[in-house]
């Protein structure tokens, strides 16, 4: 998918209001400044939404009192958080040495061939997966570690592949 | 133990006694298993008493730079006014590494109780465990655990009824390795891009929040209850070879060998005996060929130098390499050399953050370098070139991200350069298309 020119569904409504503005104002207390709970923040629009989008960096920038460019310039340095619309499930596939040492390469492919997705980075057609490769997961013992959202499967090979999409309705 | 695996009689299981035990995982079945005695102790100590033990341990920094952690946390100001913190590092991104997260996922009020004692003795008020982003389940029992630990008095304003404030905040990364760096770590939390700092000020003067800080790895963490419950002594004890590299040590085993996973050993334990009888050798049929003992940033070794080595600081040293994080990554002889380091430079190239001018950009050449070799087009002078770049990247730069991508490069060439002539001489058909 081409990041392109993404944008938010108008009219723009906020994520931080009601009980969610509360947790963040109550996770204040643990930080001695506002600007410690950047991520904190990032990471509660990702749940909620999905990505992260212009329209929220500047919500984000104006609750914690930062401007929208400060805020762009810590977003795009991580890489979990989405700038732009991603599958309904996302996954994230390790190829670093020790994986690509246990055949990481035939995991990817797998997933590809079964995602639809056919290349790395890419959405399926249904809006299903996004499968992407990802950097060391820090569970090399147990190749090929496999995120899906929020889940941490261990050992995927190939042949596990179908079963484990299943999963995914 | 060899978790998954169970115990092998060649372990000495301390950490990781309860692994796979999800009794552990709780408060009540931490304290019913004698745990929070070590914090129990500490607290009728003075703090100084408390970081005095830790020294006479001989405790070594589990997170890879293996400096004394008694020492460290004696650097800590005293009575300066100022806020003090101590973050605990569960970064884990180490390719090769990964043991922080079974001590977090088993026994995480282990590392609850170390977190506590190093609060206790520096004073401390809050500690920040920094979880790197995709570790949702092992941040998931963090949770609940600290959480337990709030509702049982042990953490709070009155730490187990000593009069104490002593707080723990659980703080998410979010995808990036450099973040693991101890600075860069400092920044991720203050809700800044990962960039390492340079040193002085060093964190002990002007850390987190420009306050006095410790950081250390939840392995270092997660073995202070022990000494302090155990004693000094016992813990000196636990030493096969030098007496400057004391305790256990947990080696996460991955690659090809039989039975990859966590196993606890006694610093000194012979490299061979972990890797044929307790992780059960090479696949059938194959043999060892190399082993990056200390996580993907410290030099190859060749069959030889590991099958002889011991695993301790001063031993991997002696043999050229390092223990660093003891993210062992074991290679047989169906291991292509040339491509598995071109993964690792591009790992680096990858994780770079981008500020050294010597580790953007070589980072970057050396895998464009790498790929053209594996795609058939290399040149005999490409081995000056690579070397040259190295020698540019090592000891330059603000963190050591840059002499992590170098280091096995170097390595490589000097020990396995016949399989880098093969590409160069067309004597080996090429693995990878360049576009
Ligand atoms: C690029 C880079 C990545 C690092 N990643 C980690 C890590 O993931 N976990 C860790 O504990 N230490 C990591 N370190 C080492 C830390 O900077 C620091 O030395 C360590 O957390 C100190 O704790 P210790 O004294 O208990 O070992 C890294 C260092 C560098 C240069
Ligand atoms: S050496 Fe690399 S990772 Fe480290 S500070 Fe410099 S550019 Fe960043
Ligand atoms: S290299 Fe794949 S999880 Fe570490």
């Amino acid at each position: 998918m081409s990041a392109g020119h993404v944008v938010d569904a108008e009219p723009y409504e906020p994520v931080f209001t009601g009980e969610t503005m509360a947790e963040l104002e109550r996770r204040f207390a643990e930080y001695p400044n506002k600007q410690a709970l950047l991520l904190p923040a990032l990471w509660m629009v990702q749940e909620r939404r999905g990505w992260i989008s212009e329209s929220t960096i500047s919500e984000v920038a104006a609750v914690l009192g930062l401007t929208p460019a400060y805020v762009k310039g810590v977003v795009t340095f991580y890489t979990m958080y989405h700038t732009h619309p991603v599958g309904r499930h996302f996954i994230q596939v390790c190829t670093t040495s020790p994986c690509g040492l246990c055949g990481a390469e035939d995991t990817v492919r797998a997933l590809l061939e079964h995602t639809g997705c056919g290349e790395v980075g890419a959405t399926s057609a249904d809006g299903r997966f996004t499968v992407v490769e990802v950097e060391c997961l820090g569970a090399c013992g147990f190749a090929t570690p496999v995120m899906v959202g929020d889940d941490f499967i261990e050992s995927v090979t190939p042949e596990k592949v179908p079963e484990l999409l299943a999963r995914y309705p | 133990m060899g978790f998954p695996h169970p115990s092998h009689p060649g372990e000495t299981v301390v950490l990781s006694k309860h692994f796979g035990d999800a009794g552990a995982r709780t408060h009540a079945g931490w304290v019913e298993r004698g745990g929070y005695e070590g914090l129990r102790k500490a607290l009728g100590m003075t703090p100084e008493a408390i970081i005095e033990v830790v020294k006479a341990s001989g405790l070594r920094g589990r997170g890879g730079a293996g400096f004394p952690t008694g020492l460290k946390w004696s650097f800590m100001p005293k009575d300066d006014g100022k806020p003090h913190y101590l973050v605990c590092n569960a970064d884990e991104s180490e390719p090769g590494t990964f043991k922080d997260r079974e001590i977090m996922r088993w026994t995480p009020h282990a590392l609850i109780e170390g977190c506590a004692i190093g609060a206790f003795a520096m004073g401390v008020e809050r500690c920040y465990i920094y979880i790197r982003g995709e570790f949702t389940e092992p941040w998931a029992v963090m949770a609940e655990a600290v959480r337990e630990a709030y509702a049982a008095g042990t953490l709070g304003d009155n730490a187990m009824g000593s009069g104490k404030p002593i707080h723990i905040t659980l703080h998410r990364g979010a995808g990036a390795y450099i973040c693991g760096e101890e600075t860069a770590l400092m920044n991720s939390i203050e809700g800044r891009r990962g960039n390492p700092r340079i040193k002085p000020p060093f964190p002990a003067a002007a850390g987190l929040f420009a306050m006095p800080t410790t950081i250390n790895n939840v392995e270092t963490l997660a073995a202070v209850p022990h000494i302090l419950v155990r004693g000094a002594e016992w813990y000196k004890s636990l030493c096969k070879g030098n007496p400057k590299s004391t305790g256990t040590k947990l080696i996460s085993v991955c690659g090809h060998v039989q039975r990859p996973g966590n196993y606890e050993v006694m610093l000194g334990t012979p490299m061979k005996e972990l890797l044929y009888d307790m992780c059960g050798g090479m696949r059938p049929g194959r043999t060892l060929k190399a082993v990056i003992p200390g996580g993907s940033s410290v030099p190859i070794m060749t069959a030889e130098e590991a099958e002889s080595a011991l695993l301790d600081y001063e031993g991997l040293i002696e043999k050229g390499s390092m223990l660093g994080s003891a993210g062992m990554i074991v290679m047989d002889d169906s291991t292509d050399m040339v491509y598995q380091i071109m993964r690792l430079a591009r790992f680096y190239a990858h994780e770079s953050c981008a500020q050294c001018t010597q580790c953007r950009e070589g980072t970057a050449w050396t895998t464009r370098i790498l790929e053209r070799i594996l795609s058939g087009k290399g040149k005999e002078s490409d081995f000056d070139l690579l070397l040259d770049l190295a020698d540019n990247m090592t000891g330059t730069t603000i963190c050591v991200l840059s002499d992590s991508c170098a280091a096995p490069v170097v390595s490589g060439i000097r020990k396995f350069r016949g399989e880098f002539e093969a590409y160069i001489r067309r004597e080996r058909a090429p693995v990878l298309e360049l576009a």
